[in-house]
């Protein structure tokens, strides 16, 4: 699904990914682990397409598309879903209003026609069961004035109403409680399919627990130095990220 | 990929879409302004002869004014003497049915999204449209005569009556009331007269259609509503003029008076020509707007979306005289390019238990300057007066300006005023969480200044809310990507 060669880029000319290699299929859920400043939030805006983040070298496949060829929001249309770090307020917009544009945006590029209102309305209750969101936020204006936990629980809703392809969690498991880590873990779990394939940003091990991963690598200096199974997490867990960097190989690491 | 910088640089201007010229016969004034043009003028109208000593009266008082300097922008000199004060299409005979207006009059208002035939008209929507100084054709006229509605151009009015015209013009805006509303009423081409007879709601929404469309010319309409005791009216004027490169004035007059548990609800969604980009041409929009809640339990509510005009500037008033009496202003504004608008209101509260609610939505793109100027003033008798104040301002891009000049006079320490104010910027983060949604970036504005106007948009009526959602994103469509 995802396929990610020698990835490089650079933000104010400051080169933060460095040759990052990444394979992602359909049914998997990788894990991308790393210290402070190792390139991960980077990772995830590149693939999205943030404007600020030059791709210097490198390839990355989307479904057999070049991704970096992609406007934002025909990545988003073609199936790549973002769960914002900080996801932002957007006042007066209501968050039904919001979906049902998104939505028919993504039904547009595939050649299907809007979706009619009585089957969205039918489906936005199905999905905020599902990931457990009170439909009291879910007809309120866009995040505007929810708690963090809130935010990050809204974009797990959203996810569901979209059904992406790839979804890709940046730290969502920042602020969050443990009950909220747990709704929203329950939510990812429940749409979880064959299909469909994560890739989740995380600093700690705390969130593998309630999402277990098929693959955890380890982001360190732009490069991917290693991977594994989510034994790896463990491991990192208990003896940092220090050993790995001692153990980095200066050219990439694969 | 452009930078959020550029791209807010873009969502300026997609051609005005309104700026076509009718070719059709006229009949124009010789320009300038002195007494025998608005002889000219009243005998065209065949007016009474109070009519043209108000004219003449209005006309001394205005050669006495000077332009004021208060204002926040930089007003360019108007010669009035270079401007013609009369334009009407040639084949004007008194018309008694809609067959027999010219045919290119006809075609222009439908191109404008208003057919006037009454077939074709949404039900429950009267237009009275207005091209250059005259009034073309009131629709349902015969309709509301049946529940004793009055709704004609104001000439018509004038001739036919004249007993009300008398009583209530000049009451709530005496042409002594500043420089424009003088000029206005010396030359008043045409406009909209209303009157709602004791205990009638108003069975459909009343409109009219201003159009300018001559060269050189200005626009000079009156528009006058007279809501009698416990009657209801919801009234929506519509305004477009061709693209062309000098400016154009219109300064025009409206008056509202509600009786006792009258309720007069006016909507403005106005979108003159804008001038081009680089600030050349457009319409001069100069306006007195004030309505007066003469009777107790009255309501007067403004509503107003103003996207048109290279300088707009206009302050829709509410006296608030009656006891128990409301008045509400809600705008929305916004600016693009050069354009300027500094627009705000001014509430007087006399009668006791008086309220007043302000809520006003700046939105300034390109290098467009908006500035919201009110007044709240509370009087010695206003016992347990209220206001509430709202005036947020939304700004897209780094070149534009938003200035806010509340002001709040009271006497009488029985009252409770607030005032809250905010200012915003479209963020790069706000723009990119909705194309990571698949949504590009001249939907996303749309949508996020729709949803900032959404308190605005809310109050007006139905059909021209959804108008109006798609009116902000035109104007702010553009080459955006």
């Amino acid at each position: 699904m995802l396929s990610i060669k020698n990835l490089k880029a650079s933000v104010d000319d400051k080169e933060i990914l460095k040759g990052l290699d990444l394979e992602v299929k359909a049914g998997e859920v990788h894990a991308i682990m790393g210290p402070n400043g190792s390139g991960k939030s980077t990772l995830a805006s590149v693939l999205a397409g943030k404007d600020n983040y030059e791709v210097t070298g490198g390839q990355v496949t989307f479904d057999g598309k070049d991704l970096m060829d992609m406007s934002p929001e025909d990545r988003a249309r073609a199936g790549l879903f973002l769960a914002f770090q900080y996801p932002v307020e957007i006042p007066g917009v209501s968050n039904i209003n919001f979906l049902k544009t998104a939505m028919n945006e993504v039904r547009a590029y595939n050649n299907l026609p809007p979706i009619e209102a009585k089957e969205f309305l039918r489906m936005m209750k199905e999905k905020q069961k599902l990931v457990e969101f009170d439909s009291a936020l879910a007809n309120r204006s866009l995040n505007e004035g929810f708690s963090g936990g809130e935010k990050k629980r809204n974009e797990i809703f959203q996810l569901a109403m979209l059904e992406p392809k790839l979804s890709i969690l940046d730290e969502t498991d920042s602020g969050l409680d443990i009950d909220a880590l747990r709704i929203v873990s329950r939510g990812v779990n429940k749409l979880r399919s064959g299909k469909n394939a994560f890739i989740l940003i995380t600093h700690y091990q705390r969130l593998l627990e309630y999402i277990v991963p098929d693959y955890v690598h380890v982001l360190y200096n732009g490069q991917i130095v290693k991977s594994g199974t989510k034994e790896l997490a463990l491991e990192l867990e208990e003896k940092g990220y220090d050993w790995l960097k001692e153990s980095a190989p200066a050219a990439s690491f694969h | 990929m452009s930078t959020d910088l550029d791209i807010l640089k873009d969502v300026s201007t997609e051609e005005y879409k309104y700026g076509f010229t009718t070719d059709i016969e006229m009949e124009i004034a010789p320009v300038g302004l002195n007494e025998d043009i608005v002889r000219y003028i009243s005998q065209k109208k065949n007016e009474p002869e109070w009519m043209l000593e108000y004219r003449l009266k209005a006309l001394r008082h205005f050669l006495k004014l000077e332009m004021p300097t208060w204002q926040n922008f930089e007003l360019p000199p108007i010669d009035f003497q270079a401007i013609s004060y009369y334009a009407a299409p040639k084949k004007q005979v008194k018309l008694n049915s809609l067959d027999e207006v010219d045919p290119e009059l006809l075609a222009t208002f439908e191109k404008l999204g208003i057919p006037l035939s009454e077939q074709k008209l949404l039900s429950g929507v009267a237009v009275d449209a207005v091209f250059d100084s005259v009034s073309v054709a009131t629709t349902f006229k015969e309709k509301l005569k049946e529940v004793g509605v009055i709704f004609c151009s104001f000439s018509d009015a004038v001739r036919e009556h004249p007993e009300l015209v008398q009583k209530y013009l000049g009451s709530v805006v005496p042409y002594t009331d500043n420089i424009f509303s003088a000029l206005n009423a010396a030359v008043v081409s045409d406009g909209s007269f209303v009157y709602i007879p004791k205990g009638v709601r108003c069975p459909m929404e009343l409109s009219t259609y201003f159009r300018i469309n001559a060269q050189n010319t200005g626009q000079f309409e009156r528009t006058l509503i007279i809501a009698d005791e416990g009657s209801y009216v919801s009234y929506l004027e519509g305004c477009t003029a061709p693209m062309r490169d000098e400016n154009q004035l219109h300064a025009a007059v409206v008056e509202l008076i509600a009786m006792e548990n009258a309720e007069i609800k006016y909507s403005t969604v106005q979108n003159w020509y804008p001038g081009d980009k680089d600030g050349k041409g457009g319409i001069y929009n100069f306006v007195t707007k004030r309505g007066i809640c003469k009777g107790d339990n009255s309501k007067i509510s403004w509503t107003q979306v103003e996207t048109g005009s290279s300088i707009t500037w206009k302050y829709p008033s509410v006296i608030l005289k009656g006891d128990n009496s409301t008045g509400e202003f809600y705008s929305v504004a916004l600016t693009k390019n050069k354009q300027i608008a500094d627009t705000g209101t001014k509430m007087y509260h006399i009668g006791k238990n008086t309220r007043s609610r302000i809520i006003s939505k700046g939105i300034s793109a390109g290098e467009g300057q908006n500035s919201y100027r009110g007044l709240v003033q509370i009087g010695n008798s206003a016992e347990n007066a209220r206001n509430f104040t709202q005036c947020d301002s939304l700004l897209i891009g780094d070149q534009c300006g938003a200035h806010t000049f509340p002001y709040i006079e009271s006497k009488n320490n029985s009252s409770m005023i607030e005032h809250e104010a905010t200012t915003s910027k479209i963020g790069e983060d706000q723009i990119f969480y909705l194309n990571q949604r698949g949504i590009d970036t001249e939907k996303a504005v749309a949508l996020i200044v729709n949803g900032y106007a959404k308190e605005v948009l809310n109050q007006l009526p139905m059909e021209f809310a959804v108008e109006a959602q798609k009116l902000l994103a035109i104007s702010l469509e553009g080459s955006v990507g």
